[in-house]
C-alpha cells in the first residue's frame, strides 16, 4: 500500500472509455445529468415560489423555515429514504438533490428582489411599465446577481453531492471512491476528486460567464 | 411507519456497543471535534482578514473552490493514506467541509460593517485590537453564528458518511441496513440523523438569542 503511487496514468488510460457502464467517462456523463437536472428543477420551482413569497409576505416565514429543515437533513438519509420509493434509479439522487437547490435557491430569488432599489422599481412604474413588463423587464435582470451567486452555491454543492449517492449505487464519479476504497486502490479516488472538482470549478466559472452577459451594465460602471 | 416502531422499538437498539446510546455518543464525538478544530481556524482567520482587508481575494477563492471536494472521495483517500481504524483521519475531511462556511461568513460579516461605525470607534479612542474584538466581532457575530450554525449543521449530517469506512457513528444503522437490506434500520438512522441536525439548528438560533447583543438585533 505503501508504494502505491496515487495516480497510475495506464489504469486511466485503459478506464476512460472501455464502453462499459463503469468507465469513466460513462461515469462523468451520468455525473454531469445527475448533479444538473436538481439545480435546472431547482430554479424553475424556486423562481415562482420566491416570487410567491415577494408578493405574499407571510408565505416567506414557514416557506424558509420548511428550507432550513431540509437544508439540516443529510443528503445521505434523504437518499435512502427515496431509495424505498423510486428504487435504484437516477430520480433517487435528482429528487433529494433538487430539495437541496430550493433550500439554496429559493433565499437568493427572494433576497435578489429584495434588493432591487425602490427608487428603480418607481421608476419602472413611472415610465408606464406593467406588473408583468416590470417584472421580467427590469426586476428581474436588477435580481440577476444575487440570484446567481445562489445558484453557483447550488451548483458546486450539488456536483460535490451526488457522489454521495454511490453509497446506494447511483453515484457517478462518486462511484470511483467505492471502487477504490473496495480494491485499496488509489488510483479511482483521485480521478473521481480531481474530476468533480474541475467540474466544479467549470460549470462556476461558467455562471461567472453568464452574469457577465446577462449583466453588461455592472461592467460598463466600472469602466465608466 | 412500522419500520420507525420495529427499529426505536427493539430493546436491543438501546444498550451495548452497537445501541443507538453509543452511536449517537460516537456521532457527536467526531462532529464536535471536527467542528471545533475547524472554528479554531476559521474564525480567528476570518477576524483578521476582514478586519485587515489582506489576502481577502485568494481565502474567498480558496474556500469556494473547497466547497466543491467531495467529503466521501476525501474520506477514502485520506483513510487509505493514514490507515484504517483510527479517528484522526475522519476528521480531516468533515473539517474541510466545516472551514470554508465559517470562514466566509467571519470574513464577510467584519467586512461588511458600517464604516462610519468603524471610524466612530477609532474616533472614540480604541486601538485596533479593541476596534476588533469591541466593535467589529459583535457586530458581525449574527453573520458568523451563520456561518457556525451552517458548519455544525453540515458536519453533523456528513459524520454519517463515517460509518462507510468502518466507524461508528449514526451512519452504521444507515450503511449496515443498507448492506443487509434491513430497511427499518435504514430509516431508523436517518431519522436519528435528522433529529440531531435539527437539535444542533435549534441550538443554534437559541445561542443567537442569547449571544447577540439586543441592539445589533434590532437594527437587523
Amino acid at each position: 500500500m505503501t508504494d502505491e503511487p496515487l495516480v497510475r496514468w495506464d489504469w486511466i488510460a485503459r478506464n476512460w472509455a472501455n464502453g462499459g457502464p463503469t468507465a469513466i467517462s460513462a461515469l462523468l456523463e451520468n455525473h454531469v445529468v445527475m448533479a444538473f437536472l436538481p439545480v435546472l428543477f431547482g430554479l424553475v420551482v424556486a423562481l415562482p415560489l420566491g416570487l410567491a413569497c415577494v408578493r405574499w409576505r407571510w408565505l416567506y416565514q414557514p416557506t424558509a423555515a420548511l428550507m432550513n429543515v431540509t437544508y439540516s437533513l443529510p443528503s445521505l438519509v434523504l437518499f435512502s429514504i427515496f431509495l424505498s420509493i423510486t428504487g435504484l434509479t437516477r430520480s433517487t439522487v435528482v429528487i433529494p438533490l433538487t430539495f437541496f437547490a430550493l433550500a439554496v435557491l429559493i433565499p437568493a430569488v427572494v433576497d435578489g428582489l429584495a434588493s432591487v432599489p425602490d427608487a428603480v422599481r418607481q421608476s419602472a412604474v413611472a415610465m408606464g411599465f406593467r406588473p408583468a413588463r416590470r417584472l421580467l423587464r427590469v426586476e428581474l435582470p436588477v435580481a440577476v446577481p444575487v440570484v446567481l451567486a445562489g445558484l453557483r452555491v447550488a451548483t458546486v454543492s450539488s456536483i460535490s453531492l451526488v457522489s454521495v449517492g454511490a453509497l446506494i449505487g447511483q453515484g457517478g464519479l462518486g462511484n470511483l471512491f467505492i471502487d477504490g476504497w473496495q480494491r485499496q486502490f488509489y488510483t479511482p479516488i483521485t480521478v473521481g476528486i480531481v474530476l468533480i472538482v474541475l467540474l466544479a470549478v467549470l460549470a462556476d466559472g461558467l455562471l461567472v460567464l453568464a452574469q457577465r452577459l446577462l449583466t453588461p451594465w455592472s461592467r460598463a460602471r466600472r469602466t465608466a | 411507519m412500522n419500520w420507525l416502531a420495529g427499529f426505536f422499538g427493539d430493546p436491543a437498539h438501546w444498550s451495548g456497543p452497537d445501541g443507538i446510546p453509543v452511536r449517537l455518543l460516537e456521532h457527536l464525538e467526531f462532529s464536535a471535534g471536527a467542528f471545533l478544530v475547524a472554528a479554531l481556524i476559521a474564525v480567528p482567520l476570518g477576524l483578521l482578514i476582514g478586519h485587515t482587508g489582506r489576502g481577502a481575494l485568494l481565502v474567498v477563492v480558496a474556500a469556494n473552490a473547497a466547497r466543491a471536494l467531495p467529503t466521501l472521495g476525501l474520506l477514502v483517500l485520506v483513510v487509505l493514506l493514514a490507515g484504517v481504524g483510527t479517528v484522526l483521519p475522519v476528521l480531516i475531511p468533515l473539517i474541510v467541509l466545516a472551514v470554508p462556511p465559517i470562514l466566509v461568513n467571519t470574513y464577510e460579516g467584519v467586512r461588511g460593517v458600517d464604516a462610519d461605525l468603524r471610524d466612530a470607534a477609532y474616533g472614540m479612542g480604541l486601538r485596533g485590537r479593541q476596534v476588533l474584538f469591541q466593535t467589529l466581532t459583535p457586530v458581525a457575530l449574527p453573520l458568523i453564528l451563520l456561518g457556525l450554525r451552517l458548519a455544525a449543521i453540515q458536519v453533523v449530517s456528513t459524520a454519517t458518511v463515517a460509518a462507510f469506512v468502518g466507524l461508528g457513528g449514526l451512519g452504521r444503522f444507515i450503511i449496515d441496513g443498507l448492506a443487509t437490506k434491513t430497511y427499518a434500520d435504514v430509516v431508523g438512522g436517518a431519522v436519528l440523523v435528522a433529529a440531531l441536525a435539527l437539535a444542533v439548528q435549534l441550538g443554534f438560533v437559541l445561542l443567537d438569542r442569547v449571544a447577540v447583543s439586543p441592539g445589533v438585533r434590532q437594527v437587523r
